[in-house]
């Protein structure tokens, strides 16, 4: 364990305090509070770049304190290529969202709490990306999920937002329980819990019969999380969520937690024919499906969040081709487009805020009035089209590299990669033209240009895809380069530059282009084609949570009906079959049913004699047609109890029992005389054998229960105490009163005061009426003052 | 004596129970009433029975001379015997008022807290 750093611990925890502060710094400073609440995530972002020397010269940052040592938990981070620009994204992206959250929900009325929770997210996604211990990993990444619902659910007064935020945190749960329980495959295999420590133990884990378990496993976190197909719907309904959330949860950064965990395992499980069908498949058809459906949208949000589904698509794919490039292509792409999608969702923002719609059929003519905004938006779109002098183009360039091979299935992959990517250039370029060209249309809101705080995101954004594409060099030491190699698990170079090779890639890149503007050219028919092929299927994993979600609330309330019908009568029979199953079932099924006890010898005349009076009371009770008939056979058996007690040396139960016996009588025959009670058993026959079944069972089972126990030897050392104790310690004669006063005095007062309760129960039961009103107590009150009474 | 005794106990519990299990409200109570005994005898029968002799010691002695009654259930029964004569006198009261207030002894048409036609729950989210 690597020493403790407090500036990483304080980083780390910087986010979460600044969630506790944000509410007051909006109270006091309205979304001016911005600028003060960006240096949080701005000191993170300079934490984390100090690190870049260090791990750009290939060593990793390990880090932390034991947490639950006895069971070898640690808090501890791992930073290492990967880590690091994950981490450098999250804290860099997450300052322009606090600067454009300030400009795009001014005046909001919860913006405190919108910021609350964009740092409590941010926070875990932090966590999330540099956790050494896998169970830091599983909370951190399951915090991820809770604050992604809190966000899409933030407008929460529209059901679409709760439906949403809902399906969100349902379909990445369920992924996080998967997670969980692949990493603890993986803790079975390898036996260790960190991941610092995993990546090493490739051929350990490949060789294992559990291997394709924990991939699967694992794969089912990392493929809800990243939104793949067939998991992908619940992103594009996140965009119910405000759009900085958009920018930066569902586009930047959370839904890239799932090429994260892929990226990461790739040392330990790639390079296998497992993840290199797996991966490329799912990634692939995302990729074609997420482009093929944003093609059809019109909304500039949803455009955007289907563009996303095929790009991480295109990630997963890339990650999981296994051949040179490939992986490094995935990283590209991923750095790529976290700036680019980040500026676009941005964008897609102002234009809506400033013009007041989002149906790109509605906008046109915006370039005068926003050339800011269209500046940064004509960027993007190079990015994503892969154009130079972007970096885009450079990731396109080696995404092309990675997959062109003279074999069938990557010359079938590489056709995937120019459908995605032709389609993905279209809606790109689609969301930079269309609002921004052409003839001026009138608009909900009169245009103008974004203010600062919405504009300096998209546009340091737009602006990162270029420095980092002429600088290309300096960037893929610090940046590309580690990030390669803390992929592949070994030490990789990126060499890709703005300047073109003459050769296949290059030529693919012209294909793309080519194809894409056949389509842009034909956008419209292409998108009442898919619309009407959408239409004709009619059904979509979409609706299928829907049928889920209502079956699920139908099931239960079938179970109810069935578990709590409401009657009383069902409610007992079933309590009291348990209670004979519970005391017959264990006796017969170990065989230790009591042995038939012989007629007690001893037995004496006027014994046998109460006995019988007591048997003749319950009888009575039973067959009582009439009130008192009734009253009188249960004071039989209750008066032969007592005369059990007298008889068997225990004269202060009978006591009581006699004075009991005669109240219960007194006050039963009192409140019976008040009612007009039938009693005559008005349960059909069939009813009455299955009642008197169920109660002679369990009479059954307390008689052989109690004769088992009596067959043994009686243990008296108890009593023994009690008896050896009463005099000499308690000064009493009378063993039982001194162990009720003395020996067990609080639960004698205990008792007491369930008495008096019980008797305050009964006082207002009897006094408080309904259309009682405060008062109406003092007027039925005798001892209340007389000028009260009216 | 004891099997006697179990019989006895048995019968006590089968018929509080068939009495529980009717749908009027009065029966359930005088089985409530019952319950009490048979526990009662069940505790006392648990602690072995020895006839006539009670657990008190005489005046010159510090402790018991010869065989008496077990002390210790009885002291369990003598704090149960009163708290099931208060739980009884609430649930006797509980009955009544509740008739008063239903107009019903008959425990299927009390569904205030169960109504028989209770909406189905929301679909929507």
């Amino acid at each position: 364990m690597a020493a403790l750093d407090g500036m990483t611990i304080i980083a780390l925890g910087l986010p979460f305090i600044a969630a506790l502060v944000a509410p007051a710094l909006v109270r006091r400073l309205g979304h001016n509070a911005a600028w003060v609440l960006a240096l949080f995530p701005f000191f993170v972002f300079v934490r984390f770049l100090e690190f870049l020397p260090e791990v750009s010269a290939g060593s990793a940052i390990t880090g932390g304190f034991q947490w639950v040592p006895s069971y070898n938990v640690s808090f501890s981070w791992f930073i290492d290529g990967l880590s690091l620009i994950f981490a450098l994204l999250i804290s860099g992206i997450g300052t322009l969202i606090v600067f454009y959250t300030g400009g795009y929900l001014k005046g909001h009325a919860q913006l405190g709490r919108f910021y609350s929770f964009i740092f409590l997210f941010m926070g875990a996604m932090l966590g999330l990306v540099i956790s050494d211990s896998f169970l830091m990993l599983f909370v951190y990444w399951e915090l991820t999920s809770i604050t992604s619902f809190l966000l899409i659910g933030f407008d929460h007064g529209r059901e679409a937002s709760r439906r949403s935020a809902l399906q969100a945190l349902v379909v990445t749960g369920l992924g996080g329980l998967s997670l969980m329980a692949g990493l603890l495959v993986v803790w079975n295999i390898t036996g260790v819990t960190q991941l610092s420590l995993l990546v090493n133990l490739g051929d350990e884990v490949r060789a294992s019969p559990f291997y394709l378990m924990a991939l699967i496993l694992l794969l089912g976190g990392a493929f809800t999380k990243s939104a793949q197909f067939p998991f992908h719907f619940w992103l594009p309904n996140a965009m119910e969520a405000p759009t900085p959330v958009s920018a930066y949860l569902h586009s930047a950064t959370m839904v890239k937690a799932g090429v994260y965990l892929v990226m990461r395992m790739n040392p330990a499980f790639g390079d296998t024919v497992a993840w290199e069908t797996i991966l490329p498949v799912f990634g692939g058809t995302t990729l074609i499906v997420g482009s093929l459906l944003a093609i059809r949208q019109t909304d500039l949000k949803l455009m955007l969040a289907y563009t996303t589904v095929s790009s991480l698509g295109l990630m997963v794919m890339m990650t999981g081709f296994g051949s040179e490039h490939a992986a490094a292509a995935g990283v590209l792409y991923l750095i790529a487009h976290s700036m680019f999608k980040g500026a676009f969702f941005m964008l897609a923002g102002n234009i809506d805020h400033e013009a007041g719609t989002r149906d790109i059929t509605k906008l046109g003519g915006l370039r005068k009035l926003m050339p800011i905004s269209f500046l940064a938006a004509m960027a993007a779109a190079f990015s994503m089209g892969g154009l130079p002098p972007f970096f885009g183009f450079l990731s396109k360039e080696e995404i092309y590299y990675g997959l062109w091979h003279a074999d069938p299935w990557s010359i079938f992959m590489t056709v995937v990669a120019i459908v995605g990517n032709g389609l993905m250039f279209v809606v790109g370029f689609a969301i930079a033209i269309k609002p921004f060209l052409g003839r001026e249309v009138k608009t909900p809101k009169h245009a103008h240009e974004a203010p600062l705080l919405m504009w300096i995101g998209p546009a340091t954004l737009a602006t990162g895809g270029l420095l980092a594409a002429v600088f290309s060099p300096i960037f893929h030491q610090y940046v590309s380069s580690p990030m390669v190699s803390a992929v592949s698990g070994e030490a990789e170079e990126v060499t890709i530059s703005l300047v073109p090779h003459i050769g296949m890639p290059l030529l693919l890149s012209l294909v793309t282009i080519v194809f894409a503007v056949l389509v842009y050219l034909k956008v419209d028919s292409a998108r009442s084609a898919i619309a009407a092929t959408l239409t004709a299927i009619g059904w979509g994993p979409d609706k299928g949570f829907d049928q889920f979600v209502s079956g699920m609330v139908r099931l239960s309330r079938r179970v109810t009906k069935i578990a709590q019908p409401g009657q009383l009568d069902i409610y007992m029979t079933v309590t009291f079959a348990a209670v004979a199953v519970t005391l017959l079932a264990p006796m017969i099924i170990f065989d230790e049913l009591p042995a038939m006890p012989a007629w007690p010898a001893d037995a004496e005349i006027h014994e046998l004699a109460v006995i019988l009076i007591a048997f003749i009371g319950l009888g009575a009770v039973i067959a009582a047609k009439d009130r008192l008939t009734a009253i009188v056979s249960l004071g039989i058996q209750g008066f032969a109890v007592a005369l059990i007690f007298m008889l068997f040396g225990a004269p202060d139960l009978s006591f009581t029992q006699f004075m009991v016996e005669t109240l219960s009588v007194v006050i039963l025959a009192l409140v019976m005389t008040r009612l007009r009670l039938t009693l005559s058993d008005h349960r059909p026959t069939g009813q009455k054998i299955g009642d008197a079944t169920v109660a002679i069972a369990c009479g059954a089972g307390f008689m052989l229960y109690l004769l088992a126990v009596t067959e043994v030897p009686f243990r008296s050392y108890l009593s023994d105490f009690f008896i050896a104790y009463s005099k000499v310690i308690a000064h009493g004669a009378n063993v039982v009163n001194v162990i009720i006063v003395d020996f067990r005095g609080t639960d004698t007062l205990g008792e007491i005061a369930v008495v008096m309760v019980t008797g305050l129960a009964i006082l207002s039961l009897i006094r408080v009426r309904p259309g009682w009103k405060p008062g109406m107590l003092a007027e039925n009150d005798p001892d209340a003052p007389t000028e009260e009474k009216k | 004596m004891e099997a006697l005794f179990s019989v006895l106990v048995g019968a006590l519990f089968a018929v509080s129970i068939y009495l529980f299990l009717s749908k009027h409200i009065i029966r359930v109570l005088m089985g409530v009433a019952i319950l009490g005994n048979a526990v009662n005898l069940l505790i006392f029968t648990n602690g072995r029975l020895l006839r006539e002799v009670p657990p008190v010691i005489a005046a010159d002695e510090y402790t018991l001379q010869q065989a008496a009654a077990n002390p210790l259930p009885q002291a369990l029964i003598l704090t149960a015997i009163v708290i099931s004569f208060s739980f009884f006198a609430f649930l006797l009261v509980l009955g009544y008022r509740a008739f008063q207030e239903l107009e019903t002894d008959d425990t299927d048409e009390m569904r205030v807290a169960e109504p028989a036609d209770e909406e189905a729950p929301p679909l929507g989210y």
